[in-house]
């Protein structure tokens, strides 16, 4: 193993803190997967996966998934709410693999809500 | 490096692992790859939280939810209900002592919040096995500044205007230590640490930062860790993270290029109390038997074979980083004008039990009441012990007093290694002051006559005592003996051996002379000195005594008032601890023949009245 300089400290800081992040509830955005009984038999496994690869590839270090329970409307699952801090937080319904890649990129990443999944923004918030 | 979820990080400080902690993380292991969640989901050894009385304890992030108390059968409905769907287990959280709603997450609970956490500030938080955690913490950027950015006299100047007191209990400025060593004539020094068992649970690097730092200022190639035997995984701890920190080139040669060099070795001691004093450290480093020698010289002149040593306590260690890297004014933001910054202290006994770090000037009642949740089992509070066994012991009426080094020795205690045990009502003050002074007996090293013969003196007195064999005068001889031996000892450990009796003397003398004179031990401890009766107004019949009593001495009819039978009774005290109606009474020695002679007295007239019902008939 090489040797540090302070720079190499930077850098191993930098690359572990978004675990720090995590484990210190300090986040920008939040999604949360409902994986209750009804959201686990819609696919709400995969759409988890999906979510966990597409965060490990990120460079971002401020978002936190979650999984919860019920959204309460069992009809449309698989669902999950992307809340960004200081905004309305959004329900996306009839999720799969592919409808979460897109929504974390363009919905947490740059900030815009995808509409044709969206079923309503508003009510609920966790913070 | 891979992206998780959640982040579940079991304690593993030495409480939680005996406690059966690595099963509980295997089977939480197992449950997760056996739903698929291994990927997702991953689980951390994590640095002690400090919280032991509630261990096996796991906290989940990111939400923050604290699970106590765990066995490995917990380990599926954790994963099945929380981790899945995503409802944490209510069940499994903590609970005020006072009140049945649980607290799900850690920074709800008094205990965590009410904490300040500078020298633990990674406690719970990072892997204590993992470097790079501790780097991502702000690890070794104190290091990085005060090696490439500071000059030694720069250290010390920030070191002594933080006010910082050495945490090793008497408190000696810490900056004027090391500007002491740094003038010294070099150009050979040492720096050691002692015992940093406990921070290894935590945080093994803070200490390693600490010493480089303190290297550098006084200008030491050479480092110690003094570590006793006692402790295998502090021990694996530790040589892992010198590993590291060799491998990164952060000890050795030309530390982060700066041209600064220290190499630091694990010195093995055998587990000695003496070990607390600085020149007994020392002398068992250099290989001779752990005793303390007189000073001056002081040990940054002439310490570690005779060469200007700077031997710190491990908790002073770790407020070196901090203090370093945000300066003396952050420092003194917390604490009081003469003892700034934060304290951590060993909360135990009839409170919640673990270790904790609050700002200098907490009141002992915020540490014992809030923190600590106050005294369990529905008794009274009854005295602190503070600075460990050779601390003061004090009363209620003192539990105001801010935890600050003036405060504690004015009221007759020390911060020591900063040791706070509770005692609830049920205790004797006599015998508390005993059980320290047999410690002190059991530790003394021997080579001055005060520690050696004096506390045995005392000892003897206060066996006596405890067994009903005191005298008037045997109190005045204590405070005497006492007296003496604090003053004429070599070491800290005789200077402060006294102060449980000297503390309890001032504070609950009338307890001495109740033992001495009525042959009265109130609370039951001293057997020969306490009859168990019960007092038949207050009695509801309820058995409880009857059942816990070993002797099965107790007896009465249900609902009716319940007897004990003095002449099987061996005063355990069982009784007393199961009744919840306050019914079990400790009179004074004295009694039991009264009520022997009684209960004969009794059976004696039923006996002649049987027999005068019989000659009627």
């Amino acid at each position: 193993m090489p040797k540090l300089s302070v720079d190499d400290l930077k850098r191993i800081k930098e690359q572990y803190e978004s675990t720090f992040n995590l484990r210190q509830g300090g986040y920008r955005a939040k999604v949360t997967v409902h994986m209750g009984t009804c959201g686990i038999a819609a696919g709400a496994r995969a759409v988890m996966n999906s979510l966990v690869e597409e965060l490990a590839k990120t460079t971002a270090r401020d978002v936190i998934v979650t999984a919860a329970g019920c959204g309460g409307i069992c009809s449309k699952e698989p669902m999950a709410t992307v809340e960004i801090l200081g905004a309305a937080p959004v329900k996306y319904v009839h999720l799969d693999a592919e409808k979460i890649k897109r929504i974390f990129r363009e919905h947490i990443e740059q900030g815009n809500i995808v509409e044709e999944y969206a079923l309503v923004v508003g009510k609920e918030t966790s913070y | 490096m891979d992206k998780f979820r959640a982040n579940l990080m079991v304690c593993g400080g030495t409480g939680c692992v005996s406690g059966g902690g690595l099963k509980v993380k295997q089977a939480v292991e197992a449950q997760l790859k056996e739903k698929g969640l291994d990927k997702e989901i991953n689980v951390v050894l994590a640095s002690c939280s400090g919280f032991c009385a509630m261990g096996p304890i796991m906290t989940v992030y990111p939400d923050g939810i604290f699970y106590q108390k765990l066995t490995p059968a917990d380990a599926p409905l954790i994963v099945e209900q929380h981790l899945l769907k995503g409802k944490p287990v209510e069940k499994l959280m903590y609970r005020e002592p006072l009140k049945k709603q649980a607290v799900p997450a850690m920074k709800d609970i008094p205990f965590f919040n009410l904490q300040v956490l500078r020298a633990l500030r990674n406690k719970g938080l990072i892997d204590p096995e993992s470097i790079e955690e501790y780097i991502a913490r702000d690890g070794y950027q104190a290091a990085a500044k005060a090696l490439t950015r500071m000059t030694p006299e720069e250290i010390v100047k920030e070191v002594k205007a933080s006010g910082l007191r050495g945490r090793g209990g008497a408190g000696f400025p810490t900056g004027l230590k090391w500007e002491s060593c740094a003038n010294a004539p070099g150009p050979v020094k040492y720096i050691v640490s002692n015992d940093p068992a406990v921070f290894m649970d935590f945080d093994p690097h803070v200490i390693l930062e600490g010493m480089i730092i303190g290297a550098r200022a006084v200008g030491a190639g050479k480092g110690y860790i003094y570590m006793r035997n006692e402790y295998p995984l502090a021990m694996q701890r530790l040589q892992k993270a010198m590993e590291q920190a060799r491998e990164y080139g952060l000890l050795g040669e030309n530390i982060l290029g700066s041209g600064f060099s220290l190499d630091i070795e694990i010195f093995q001691g055998a587990g000695a109390f003496i070990a607390g004093v600085g020149t007994a450290l020392l002398r068992s480093i250099e290989g001779k038997r752990g005793m303390p020698v007189p000073k001056p010289p002081h040990s940054t002149e002439q310490g570690l074979w005779r060469k200007p040593t700077l031997l710190n306590n491990m908790e002073t260690w770790a407020n070196i980083p901090p203090l370093i890297l945000n300066g003396a004014d952050w420092f003194r933001s917390l604490g009081t004008e003469k003892s700034p910054g934060t304290k951590v202290f060993a909360i135990t006994g009839a409170i919640n039990n673990g270790l904790v770090e609050v700002p200098m000037g907490t009141p002992l009642r915020k540490l014992i009441f809030d923190i600590g949740g106050g005294i369990k089992k529905g008794r009274t509070f009854k005295a602190v012990q503070l600075g460990g066994a050779t601390g003061g012991i004090l009363p209620e009426q003192l539990l105001d007093i801010p935890a600050t080094y003036e405060d504690f020795a004015r009221a007759g205690a020390i911060m020591g290694g900063g040791g706070v045990a509770a005692m609830d009502n049920s205790n004797c003050m006599v015998s508390a002051a005993k059980f320290s002074v047999e410690f002190v007996v059991d530790e003394s090293c021997g080579k001055c006559p005060p520690c050696r013969i004096g506390t045995k003196v005392l000892l003897d007195k206060l066996v006596d005592i405890t067994e009903g064999r005191g005298v008037e005068g045997d109190i005045e001889l204590m405070e005497d003996l006492a007296r003496e031996i604090a003053d004429t000892s070599l070491c800290g450990l005789g200077q402060t051996a006294p102060n449980p009796v000297l503390s309890t003397l001032k504070y609950f003398r009338q307890e001495y002379e109740e033992h001495i004179r009525e042959g009265w031990c109130k609370a039951g401890v001293c057997r020969p000195l306490a009859t168990f009766h019960i007092d038949a107004a207050a009695c509801k019949g309820c058995g409880a005594c009857a059942r816990a009593c070993p002797q099965k001495a107790i007896t009465g009819e249900k609902k009716q008032p319940h007897v004990v039978n003095q002449e099987l009774c061996i005063k355990c005290r069982s009784c007393w601890e199961a009744c919840k109606f306050g019914a079990v009474q400790i009179g004074p020695a004295g009694l039991r023949q009264e009520l022997i002679d009684r209960a004969k007295g009794a059976v004696a007239a039923k006996e002649a009245e049987t027999a005068k019902g019989v000659e009627t008939i």
